[in-house]
């Protein structure tokens, strides 16, 4: 079964893998997120459907408030 | 003029005199990140933000109880041209919108994100890594409470820097102290990333 690397963890991957499947997969039910797929910033609108490939390098990053 | 920056380190002031950069947002981060990058000799400031001066704000902004009541853009610019006439203050009293942030922020080598909230920090740093992939965003992530230095630190993924602990949230109070001290870690790393680029300043 193939890879992705979610914030330097390695996970299983499977087909048809949306971001919104690694968010799952990981439990990250925290809404203010920046996510990159292999170097490209993933807009929140477009989580449900962006594919994730196969050995993709996925870096969730959580923002917090405060300024 | 020139003697405001006799103390710079060499080479600085030539640099930081051409280079534009933007500021979303004018409370605690922007605020404070504006006085150090003048101080340093930035040529250009892009500022903007739509909100008064409160009360509330003067526990970490760099305002003063006389500047209640004033739009922070105005009383920011003021304070700015006090420090050095010559600095280009462009100031926006609006709220930033995603559609404009192209438009506004347009010449700016470098974007610093110095909103409050998560959800404002999250469309601006899409926003700009989509427009703007090449030129870096430097954003203020995780500043809240007092004390616990070692936490703060940069994270970097792509042109997109993060500044704080990543993790500590405004529910647990903000304090001017260590606000500033990210404003400055964002306007630190702003000052090293132009000084370390390569051929002229756009």
């Amino acid at each position: 079964m193939g890879k992705i690397t979610v914030n330097g963890h390695e996970i299983d991957w499977n087909d048809n893998m949306t971001v919104r499947n690694v968010l799952d997969r990981m439990k990250y039910s925290f809404r203010m997120l920046v996510i990159k797929v292999n170097g490209t910033i993933v807009k929140r609108e477009d989580w449900e459907t962006f594919p994730v490939p196969e050995g993709a390098d996925v870096k969730v990053i959580h923002l917090m408030s405060g300024g | 003029m020139k003697n405001i920056f006799e103390r710079n380190v060499s080479g600085m002031t030539e640099r930081l005199s051409r280079s534009v950069i933007g500021i979303a947002g004018c409370g605690g981060i922007g605020s404070s990140a504006a006085v150090s990058l003048v101080r340093a000799g930035v040529g250009k400031l892009i500022i903007a933000d739509h909100d008064r001066v409160e009360p509330s704000n003067l526990n970490r902004q760099y305002f003063f109880f006389g500047d209640i009541g004033e739009k922070k853009t105005a009383a920011l610019r003021e304070r700015l041209l006090q420090i050095n006439p010559d600095c280009v203050i462009e100031a926006y009293d609006k709220k930033l919108e995603r559609e404009d942030l192209a438009s506004i922020f347009e010449n700016a080598d470098i974007l610093i994100e110095a909103f409050d909230k998560a959800e404002s920090k999250q469309w601006l740093i899409e926003e700009w890594a989509s427009v703007f992939p090449e030129r870096p965003v430097i954003s203020g992530n995780g500043l809240a409470g007092y004390g616990d230095f070692a936490s703060l630190r940069i994270r970097k993924t792509g042109n997109i820097y993060f500044c704080g602990d990543g993790k500590s949230s405004d529910a647990s109070g903000l304090c001017s102290a260590r606000v500033a001290v990210v404003a400055n870690m964002q306007a630190n790393l702003a000052i090293e990333l132009i000084m370390n680029k390569t051929g002229d300043v756009k």
